[in-house]
């Protein structure tokens, strides 16, 4: 049995900045365990400009942002394993991994990160009526197909769903030649960042259906037409909007969920909210010495913050491996009203927690002019105005360690969006 | 004189700009922008309307590398109008590994004064 401090599983930029705490604050016996042939996870496929403003102030291509972190993780020497998929995770931290050379390896670990990532929503759970014939693809497939192996899954295109992968394929297959048609959306909002609709739609005249679901998709073997048709407040489509739009392609771009069938076996307690752990302040599991960062965590907007977390959750698992479990501390949960969804982390400790923590979530619905408040117990600390705010972006809240230490009595943390 | 209506991408707010424009003897003049609720809003839509640039990315073949295809990217933005033109001559491009992040592709894109750089790294096969 193979034996180390710390095993991260997924090299995505969360696994990677994750690594690269660790190092840095004093742990040497690391491994990244990457199923993929290349570090840098689904950076990879993500070819547009963007990533990075927070961070590097650039606007970087995905894989330009990957490179930074993987340059850190070689500079450091910190181990990994290519084309190696983790099968199993257990209580006791041993993880169980397959790859070609080595067949079925087992590792000893002091402590893990989970990093997994997210993966697509898949069709079978839309429900769409019809055939299910060729030219089906998910958002991210098509993305992977079109930038990696360079094939263009089809010529005249429908997008359902107006995340950000899906828009930004509206852009990439549009320059590649494809006409796109149409991106419908259920909700009466875009789950996508604003400056992916003006870039890629609008900068294209691609029209963005709202409150808009596929009810019919013709073709046997191949999509040939598919119809839209709006909905109601019931999210159910009105008879008589129906239109049908010729097409030989069906992007699917429905939300992403993170990847936890590993972290369930080991007996990880999940969110139904996030279906992602529940974490404290450090970003430790139910498990002791078992982390989560990334999208495995909660489904991130902006890769800057997944590297953010990341750092926190290797600086966390350092302090584990050199200190064994944190001593018995006090915990306050954060509990979410009132627009708020969920809270990343969902409960923190005051004595132990960082100077200055951040808290992340997402709201439920598009809020104008609203506020976000804290309280302490009943007490209202802080109230922030929003000019808007939307389930697509996430904010955040910071708790002030020193603020914390002027109640210790508390009892509960809320957080919730409020009038101004 | 003429409208536009545009999307502001300053911020999440997405505040829905209303242009005028006039024609001058200088070309065409922005005379007035509302509906920002900040002044980023105002400068926005002034080269929104008069000279919007994009980054454009794509990706080339590439041949005798550990991948198939090598992204790219303009080094700086280029004009709005040039983009299709701009992916038109990225058509049939190949290069031969290996690649390294920021290798010019292609000088002078398109007549936009702009090269083409690699944006990530392929080793040699
Ligand atoms: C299809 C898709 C497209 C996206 N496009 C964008 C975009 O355009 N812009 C944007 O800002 N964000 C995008 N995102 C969000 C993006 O994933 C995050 O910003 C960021 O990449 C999350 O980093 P991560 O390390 O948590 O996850 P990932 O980048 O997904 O990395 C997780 C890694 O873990 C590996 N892994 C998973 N399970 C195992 C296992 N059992 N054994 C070994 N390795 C494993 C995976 O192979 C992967 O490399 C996209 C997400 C998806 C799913
Ligand atoms: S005008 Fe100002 S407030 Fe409105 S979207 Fe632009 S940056 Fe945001």
């Amino acid at each position: 049995m193979m034996q180390y401090d710390l095993v991260i599983v997924g090299g995505g930029p969360a696994g990677l900045a994750a690594a690269v705490a660790a190092k840095d604050h004093g742990v040497d016996s690391i491994l990244i365990i990457e199923r993929d042939k290349e570090l840098g996870g689904i950076l990879n496929q993500c070819i547009h400009n963007g990533f990075g403003l927070h961070t590097f102030k650039e606007e970087l291509t995905g894989p330009e942002y990957a490179s930074r972190f993987i340059d850190q993780v070689l500079e450091r020497g910190i181990e990994y394993k290519l084309n190696t998929m983790v099968m199993d995770i257990s209580a006791d931290k041993t993880v169980v991994a397959m790859n070609r050379e080595d067949g079925m390896i087992e590792i000893k670990a002091k402590a893990i990160i989970l990093a997994m990532g997210c993966r697509e929503r898949s069709r079978g759970a839309l429900n769409i009526p019809g055939y299910r014939p060729a030219g089906i693809y998910s958002a991210g497939t098509a993305q992977r197909l079109v930038n990696m192996e360079g094939y263009m899954p089809g010529k005249e295109v429908v997008i359902l769903g107006s995340g950000d992968i899906g828009l930004i394929m509206a852009r990439r297959m549009t320059l590649e030649g494809a006409k796109v048609k149409v991106v419908a959306e259920l909700m009466p909002y875009s789950g996508g960042l604003k400056r992916n609709i003006v870039q890629c739609l609008d900068d294209f005249d691609i029209p963005l259906k709202l409150s808009h679901t596929v009810v019919d998709i013709e073709g046997k073997n191949r999509v040939e037409a598919v119809t839209i048709a709006e909905v109601g407040p019931d999210r159910k489509p009105i008879p008589g909007t129906e239109i049908r739009y010729t097409c030989d392609t069906l992007l699917l771009s429905c939300g992403l969920i993170p990847e936890n069938e590993l972290s369930k076996s080991a007996g990880v307690a999940l969110n139904p909210i996030t279906s992602g752990p529940i974490v404290g302040d450090n970003l430790e599991t139910n498990i002791d010495g078992i982390f989560a960062c990334g999208n495995v965590l909660h489904v991130h907007d902006l890769v800057d913050y997944v590297s953010q977390e990341a750092t926190t959750a290797g600086k966390n698992a350092a302090l584990y491996v050199q200190n064994g479990a944190a001593a018995d501390a006090k915990t306050v949960e954060i509990v979410p009203e009132g627009g708020v969804r969920y809270t990343v982390p969902k409960f923190i400790r005051p004595t132990e927690m960082e100077d200055n923590l951040t808290v992340r979530f997402r709201v439920g619905d598009v809020y104008k002019n609203m506020a976000i408040a804290t309280y302490y117990d009943d007490e209202l600390i802080n109230k922030r105005k929003r000019p808007v705010m939307a389930p697509g972006e996430m904010e955040q809240v910071i708790l002030s360690k020193k603020k914390l230490a002027e109640y210790p009595d508390l009892t509960k943390i809320t957080i919730r969006i409020e009038e101004v | 004189m003429s409208i536009r209506e545009l999307t502001c991408i300053g911020c999440p707010l997405g505040c829905a700009l209303t242009v005028t424009l006039e024609e001058t003897a200088n070309g065409v003049e922005v005379t007035d922008v509302t509906g920002n609720t900040c002044p980023k809003g105002a400068i926005y839509a002034r080269k929104e309307v008069t000279n919007p640039t994009r980054i454009v990315t794509s990706t080339v073949r590439v041949s005798g590398g550990t991948a198939a295809m090598v992204n790219v990217k303009t080094a700086s933005d280029i004009p709005k109008s040039k983009i299709f033109d701009c992916v038109e001559a990225l058509k049939g491009v190949e290069i031969a590994a290996p690649v390294q992040i920021g290798d010019v592709v292609l000088a002078n894109v398109a007549g936009t004064g702009v090269n083409i750089i690699a944006a990530r790294s392929i080793a040699k096969n």
